[in-house]
Parts: structure tokens; sequence; C-alpha cells
């Protein structure tokens, strides 16, 4: 048949000629390609002991980011839980009681924030919709676990730590 | 029979024995670090440094792991099968000299366990004992695929065998002995078997490789048609058994090629270096086990780089090239030998 494309090519098995039939010369040349694999230099990145270098916007584990006074910034607009293509955030918000203010900026805040490591495929799209800047990819790898729970992480390992105001 | 005899001959036996299942054990960790140095990685290297404690590891491994005999199978058989393959395997090196006489307190002990007049005819016996191993084995298991490698497996061996008799026959013609430390001392100094037959050892090697089922011929155990071949069926160290009876035979058949082939424990220059007849003794094994190694570096170079032979391929091979090949080798022989007789 006429070919669409015209990239058909029609091949055909010819006999093997002699030298091909007695095989050694086609053994030896393989040979000489293992042989010379054999001696290359192996590209191999011994994990555990040499690391690779990071790019600088490798995009690792999420932080909740504070303000310049250690309140929490997310308001729980669940815009990031919105835009996830893999549907990993879920949040409960709450709001924000009298005297919790040196705690939450905004009058609305998450009780509860939860990401499923195992869905999240860290495409940062949580970090370009959060509009209080609350969220960003910079942590580092998520550690292997046993159990599938504890790839939920919740707010104890998202938010980070409190730092001293100084001033 | 004086116990001092008896004594050295135990001793002998016991070391070589060591000797064997600690070359079989490594040839495991080289087997996977050679084929990872061909295909760009390092292979095994997390169990001690460089990987040496892999194979404790493999073996301690095989030790624990279940073992199952299948409810359809021949007990006994299925049992014997592994048995036997080892056991084959192990006492092929009986007649292998590893090296020249030693003397040790007036007593000249030579460094072989039994120098039989039939030395070549010894190893071709038991090699081919070593196949009852697989077939019961295959046989004993009751499933399809195990039974195709077993029939394989006896099939292949015995197309090549003949192959490599004929090969042997030609040398036979040049050494005119059987025994195999008086065709190493023929080769003493350069004069390696390998100038006057070069073809039989082409055939010998390529056989050697069917005899032991390795790649390019390891149909027996063909992972891609037949599962597992002969061992589908095995598990924990029954299945290391079948495996280390495969490294062990490519010791010895690497040991027998460089006996009959490469000089055995002769070198160049032997015995022009001056040296006390014990020390040359201990050097001449030495070089003797290098040569071997180097052998073993081929059988796995080999088979990280050919793809299996078809069924039909192989067949095709070993009847229809290899014996009119060493048949021609074994006419060409003898007519060199004619002319050289009479003219030279
Ligand atoms: S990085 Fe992407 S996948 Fe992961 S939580 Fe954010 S939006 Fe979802
Ligand atoms: S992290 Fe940002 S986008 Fe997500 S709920 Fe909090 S404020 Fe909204």
């Amino acid at each position: 048949m006429q070919s669409l494309s015209n990239r058909k090519k029609v091949l055909e098995q010819k006999p093997l000629n002699f030298w091909e039939r007695i095989y050694l010369p086609a053994v030896f040349k393989g040979l000489t390609i293992t042989l010379r694999h054999f001696f290359k230099r192996i590209p191999t990145i011994k994990y555990p002991e040499q690391k690779r270098p990071y790019s600088k916007n490798f995009r690792g584990q999420h932080s909740l980011k504070r303000d310049e006074q250690g309140r929490e910034r997310c308001t729980a607009c669940g815009l990031c839980a919105l835009s996830c293509p893999a549907e990993a955030i879920t949040m409960i918000s709450a709001e924000r009681k009298k005297g919790e203010e040196i705690l939450y900026r905004e009058e609305k805040y998450a009780a509860v924030y939860e990401i499923n490591m195992l869905r999240c495929i860290f495409c940062g799209l949580c970090e370009e919709a959060c509009p209080k800047e609350a969220i960003y990819l910079d942590g580092p790898h998520v550690q292997p676990e046993y159990l599938r729970k504890d790839f939920i992480y919740g707010k104890d390992k998202l938010v980070e730590p409190k730092f001293e105001i100084n001033d | 029979m004086e116990l001092a005899f008896i004594i050295e001959k135990f001793a002998l036996v016991i070391l070589i024995f060591v000797v064997t299942l600690v070359i079989a054990m490594y040839s495991t960790l080289a087997e996977r670090k050679v084929a990872g140095f061909m295909q760009d990685r390092y292979g095994p290297d997390r169990a001690g440094p460089f990987g040496m404690l892999q194979p404790l590891c493999d073996g301690g491994k095989f030790f624990f792991k279940e073992e199952i005999i299948p409810a359809g199978a021949h007990k006994a058989l299925f049992i014997l099968g592994p048995t036997i393959a080892i056991i084959t395997a192990c006492i092929s090196s009986a007649v292998i000299p590893w090296g020249r006489d030693l003397t040790i307190a007036g007593r000249v002990v030579p460094l072989q366990v039994a120098d039989i007049n039939v030395g070549i005819l010894y190893v071709f016996g038991v090699v081919a004992l070593g196949v009852y191993g697989i077939m019961l084995g295959g046989w004993a298991s009751n499933n399809k695929f195990s039974l195709m490698g077993a029939v394989r497996a006896a099939s292949q061996s015995i197309s090549y065998e003949i192959a490599m008799g004929l090969s042997i026959i030609a040398m036979l013609m040049v050494t005119q002995t059987l025994s195999l430390r008086e065709i190493v001392e023929q080769q003493a100094g350069f004069n390696w078997n390998i100038w006057v037959q070069p073809l039989g050892f082409l055939i010998f090697c390529t056989c050697a490789f069917a005899e032991c089922n390795r790649v390019p011929f390891d149909l027996p155990e063909c992972e891609t048609e037949l599962i597992g071949g002969y061992h589908t069926e095995y598990s924990s160290m029954k299945l290391g058994l079948y495996m280390f009876s495969e490294y062990i035979n490519m010791f010895v058949s690497s040991a027998v090629m460089v006996t009959l082939y490469f000089g055995g424990y002769n070198f160049p220059f032997i015995d022009s270096l001056g040296l006390s007849p014990n020390l040359l003794a201990i050097l001449g094994m030495v070089i003797f086990f290098l040569k071997i190694f180097a052998f073993i570096f081929f059988f796995m170079w080999i088979r990280w780089t050919l793809p299996r032979f078809r069924y039909d391929q192989l067949m095709n091979l070993g009847w229809k090239m290899l014996i009119p090949l060493s048949i021609a080798n074994i006419v060409l022989t003898g007519v060199i030998t004619i002319v050289k007789d009479t003219f030279f």
C-alpha cells in the first residue's frame, strides 16, 4: 500500500554471509564494546554519601510562614487547596478569638491544615495561588515513612518554628 | 598406605574444597560487579567495603528462606537433584594439578589429589554426571517449565559433549597422554598447547560454555521462556546449591581449559628465575590461579556481552558446525603430525 507519511521503509532480511554465520567477528566486536564500557567512568552518584547540587528554585517540602511579628500568615482562604491539581491540601478554618492577635495575623485562620505528601506533585501552584504569601515550597525532601498516614503532614510539621522578635 | 600419605591427601582435599567454595562464593559477587561495570554502574557495594560481604549476606539469606517442596513433586528425587549437582561439581577438580611438587621435610608432596592416567576422561565422566542433577531436579519438580529446562539441559549437554570429546581427541594426538599432569609438564615454559591447537581450543571453549549452562547457551534456565528453567520450583538453599554448582563448574572448567591449553602452572622463563623448587611451585600455583581468574572473567565478559541463542540455533551450532569442525581439526592435526614426523 502507498504510505501516506513517505517514511515507510521496507526491510528485507538477507541470509547471513559466511562471517556472520560463524559468529566470531560479531562476538569479538561485542566483546570490545563491553570492555570499553568496563573502563568507562561510571556516572552513578552514591546517594547518601554524595549528593547532587540542588537547583536554586528546587521545590521541596512546604512550610507555612509567619510574618515579621511571628504570627501565622495563613487565613484559611482555601485558594491553595482549590488550585492544587493533586488535591493534596485540606483545611478547617476557625475564627480568631480576642487575645489571639499575637498568634494569627488575620481574623480567620486555619485550625487544621493538612497536606498529603503522597498526593502532592510539588508543582508549586499552591505557592502561586496564595494571596497572603503564607506557603512556600522551600523545605528539604520529604522523609521516608513506614505508614501512609504518616505522610499526611499537619500544622505541627508545616508551620515554621516560632522565632524571637527582637525589637 | 602410610599415615602421612593419608593426612597429606586429606589436607589437600580439604584445602581444595575450601578454595573452590570460596572462589565460587566470590564469583557470584564478581559476576555482579562485572555486570555492573559493563553496564556503567557499580554493582553491589553496600555490604562491607566494595560489597565484599555481599556473598555472605546472600548465603545467609538462602539459609533463612522458606523451604518449599511442591505437593506433586517426587520428594526423594527433588532433594537428590541439587545434591548430585553440587557433589559432581565439587569432585571434578580432583585430577587437576595445581602446582609442581612441594618438598616438605624431605617428603615430596604433589599438589594434585589424584594423578590418575585417565585424567581428562575422569573430568568428562563427572561433568556428564552433573547433568543428572539438573535432569532429576527438573523432572521431580512436577512442573512443565522445569521439565522443559531439564530436557533442554540433557539434549544440550549430549550434543556439546560430542564436539568437546572430538576436540580433545585432536589434543591427545599431540600430547599422547591422558594424564593431566603429564600434559602440563609437556607445556613447560611457553610451549602452550594453544599454539598447536587454536581451533581445538575454540571448540573446547564453546563447548565448555554450553556444558556450564552459561550465556549464550543458558537455555535450560532461560527466564524469558521457562521462568527459571529446571530450578523453577526450588527455593532456599536448594536453589543456592544449584547456583553454587554452576559457579563451581565455571571454576573447574576454567581450570581444565588452563591446564589443557594454557600451560597450567607453567609460565615463560619459569626455570631461568633461579628460585628454589618450593618457591617455584608456589609461584606456579599463583600463576595458575591468575590464569583461572582470567578465564572466569572471560566467562562473565561473554555473559554480559552476548544474547542467548535460540534453541534451533544452539542445535545447529552444535551438530552442524562444531562437530564437523572438530572432525576437520582431528584430520588436520593428523596430517600435520605426519608431515612433521616425515620431513623434519
Ligand atoms: S505543590 Fe502543587 S500538588 Fe503540592 S500541594 Fe501545592 S499545589 Fe498541591
Ligand atoms: S496558605 Fe495561602 S492560599 Fe492556602 S489557605 Fe492559607 S492563605 Fe489561603
